[in-house]
């Protein structure tokens, strides 16, 4: 075969293979489509009513949602719940992931196991442990006392803190299973060679690991962040009817007062502003991790 | 290369002694590394060499300071430095793999030891030229090493670890991943680099021709030990055990029985038919079984039987260059190679006997040399 028939062979084996991968992806596209595109647009839809009943169109329910400045409020703090959970989660989750690439493999199966089986449980059953540990009463408050640091207990239960003290660990897997794998994929003989070149163990902590870890470390990131600011069972279970969050203001508009073109925009506030929040995030995280993809 | 002008620091040499005194090495109850003890002169390259797994990364991952010895002590200049952190040992390393880091450009790579021994400004980017037009890379400072070929990955690392000025270099096979003519030009350059430099280098490497090549001296290593070391000629002619005589170059190996031992001449009787007159090596006494081990090219092919050769079948014989590879089979039922020069090519009738030839070094060791047993 001439070297001229191979360049003109080759283009159009790539394009059948190519034709081949996206017939593949079919089927996931189609439910995809079905089950979250069509949700959407039916969701989009439902909005632009002005009434209960879904009967006069209009832009009324925008308007009323976004004329209150509590929704504001609402919304910025929805956001703050979740940009402070993943700092918490990124800033105990990553130091447990460089623990991870030293241990010997026996102990990294141990500790993967503890991680993982958070999961493994119900979002309710973890959230009313947390209540259990976080109560007035709780295992919190009790060694508190104990120790003599506190002279009555803290109020955490329908608190900021404590919601974001529990998500913190109940979306640490979210955090640590992308980071783990990100990381002990590194090879270890770049620690060894920044090392050898006289660096201390933290300039090739900053200059070499985290670099490197970044893929990871903005999965875990955005995982956490769009977990947790939909996170409706402890919003609500831990942070009481007093923190009010997104997710609260939607149950209740589409299943208390059954306002749904309300309950409609309010949905829409949320995956908007959770999406450009995530986008903004997986930006940065592609500029400074560029080098790795090319 | 002649664009490098010598700079002070290079004109004058200061090499380092570097020993490696009784060192153990273990993971967990395996010992990796066996009582070590290498004495290096300053400025000299040493290869080590031996089989996958015995030993040859750990050693040289103890001397960098990335593992922990069981035993015994590294010492530079006189000086332990078992104490010393890896960033505090000033050792640079060339890895196997390289080991570059993936997110810096070239320039970053040289540059990460200099900015991590607190150097700033101008001085970190004109110490990264010059290190980068030594290895002749001036113009790849900005790609980043996924861009470079396996070649220019190899001289990046060279660069980064020499730019830091390292008291001693360690090479962990750094050619292994180059073809075969990339390989001579960068043995070559590094041995130019470290004469220049004046480097005390060990080089770890799978190639005995490498080893041959580049090292002053050369230390064969067999599961964690080291069974000699000596200079490339010393080695390969007189190996001091059947290991180190297997494992460098190609040899005969032939069974016979020591018939008398007198002064220092052993008369040995080979089981292929012969009776020699040779050299007895310390341990040997009349009535062991020894084994008689001969290069191919000491061998001659005589058309007379003596008591002194002993009778062969000759079976295929292939021209390798210059010169004439025949293979024979000794009545004993030995597998014997024979190299003869390609002009005296020898005809069929003088192919009938088998002696040392004139000039040989044959070597004679006991029959279970503990290295062999296995
Ligand atoms: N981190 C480790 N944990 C446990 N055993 C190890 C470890 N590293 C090496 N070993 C063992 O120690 C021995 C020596 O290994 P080493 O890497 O030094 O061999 P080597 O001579 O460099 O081999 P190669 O030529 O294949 O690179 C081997 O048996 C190996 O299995
Ligand atoms: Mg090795």
């Amino acid at each position: 075969m001439s070297v001229a028939s191979d360049l003109i062979d080759r283009p159009r084996e790539e394009g059948r293979l190519r034709l081949a991968e996206w017939q593949l992806a079919l089927p996931l596209s189609l439910a995809f489509a079905a089950l979250f595109l069509a949700p959407l647009l039916l969701l989009g839809a439902t909005s632009f009513f002005n009434d209960e009943k879904i009967t006069q169109p209009g832009f009324a329910s925008w308007t009323k949602f976004f004329g209150d400045p509590f929704n504001y409020k609402v919304i910025l703090d929805t956001l703050l719940l979740g940009l402070k959970t993943v700092c918490a989660t990124v800033v105990i989750g990553y130091p447990v992931a460089l623990v991870y690439i030293d241990l010997p493999a026996r102990l990294q199966k141990v500790l993967i196991f503890i991680i993982v089986m958070p999961m493994l449980l119900s979002v309710v059953v973890r959230t009313f442990a947390w209540i259990v540990v976080l109560g007035r009463e709780g295992v919190v408050n009790q060694l508190l006392l104990w120790l003599g640091v506190i002279s009555e207990p803290l109020r955490l239960l329908q608190t900021e803190l404590g919601l974001v003290i529990s998500l913190t660990q109940i979306e640490m897997p979210l955090m640590l299973l992308p980071l783990i794998s990100v990381m002990s994929r590194l090879d270890p003989n770049l620690r060894d060679a920044s090392a050898a070149l006289g660096a201390s163990r933290w300039r090739t902590l900053f200059t070499v690991i985290v670099p490197l870890s970044m893929p990871g470390l903005v999965a875990g990131c955005l995982l956490v962040f769009a977990s947790s600011t939909t996170a409706f069972i402890s919003q609500t279970v831990i942070g009481g009817v007093r923190l009010i969050y997104l997710p609260l203001v939607i149950w209740q508009q589409s299943l208390v007062v059954y306002n749904w073109p309300l309950a409609a925009v309010a949905s829409l506030s949320l995956v908007v502003s959770v999406l450009s929040v995530i986008a903004a995030l997986s930006y940065l995280g592609r500029r400074s991790s560029r080098h790795l993809h090319g | 290369m002649q664009a490098l002008a010598p700079t002070p620091q290079q004109v004058a040499p200061a090499g380092r002694t570097l020993d490696v005194d009784n060192l153990t090495v273990r993971y967990g109850s395996a010992v990796a590394v066996d009582g070590v003890s290498l004495a290096i002169e300053p400025g000299e390259v040493v290869a080590l060499l031996g089989p996958s797994g015995c030993g040859k990364t750990t050693l040289l991952r103890v001397i960098a300071g990335f593992v922990r010895q069981a035993g015994g002590r590294v010492l530079v200049d006189g000086a332990g430095i078992d104490h010393l952190p890896a960033n505090q040992r000033n050792v640079g390393i060339v890895f196997q793999n390289y080991a570059l880091f993936p997110h810096m450009t070239v320039a970053e790579n040289v540059a990460h030891g200099l900015r991590a021994r607190g150097q700033r400004g101008a001085a970190v980017g004109q110490r990264v030229e010059r290190m980068l037009a030594m290895v002749q890379l001036g113009a790849f400072r900005e790609r980043l090493p996924r861009q470079l070929s396996g070649g220019q990955q190899q001289r990046v690392a060279l660069a980064r670890a020499l730019a830091v000025e390292p008291s001693i270099l360690l090479l962990d096979e750094p050619f292994a991943a180059l073809d075969r003519n990339l390989r001579l030009d960068m043995q070559i350059e590094v041995k130019r680099l470290q004469r220049q430099l004046g480097l005390t280098t060990i080089l770890v490497t799978h190639d005995q021709d490498e080893a041959m090549s580049v090292a002053d001296r050369i230390a064969v290593m067999n599961k964690g030990k080291v069974e000699q070391f000596d200079t490339p000629v010393a080695i390969y002619d007189r190996p001091q055990t059947l290991f180190v005589n297997g494992f460098i170059g190609t040899t005969n190996l032939l069974p016979g029985k020591v018939m008398a031992v007198m002064s220092d001449t052993a008369t040995v009787a080979l089981q292929a038919g012969a009776t020699l007159r040779l050299p007895a090596p310390q341990g040997i006494a009349a009535g062991s079984s020894v084994i008689l081990s001969v290069r191919p090219e000491q061998l001659v092919l005589s058309p007379v039987a003596t008591a002194e050769s002993w009778p062969i079948e000759p079976g295929l014989s292939l021209p390798l260059g210059p010169q004439l590879v025949l293979e024979a089979r000794a009545t004993c039922g030995t597998a014997l190679k024979i190299v003869e020069p390609r002009r005296r090519i020898p005809t069929e009738v003088q192919r009938r006997f088998c002696a040392l030839a004139p000039d040989a070094r044959p070597s004679l060791f006991p029959r279970s040399t503990p290295s062999a047993t296995e």
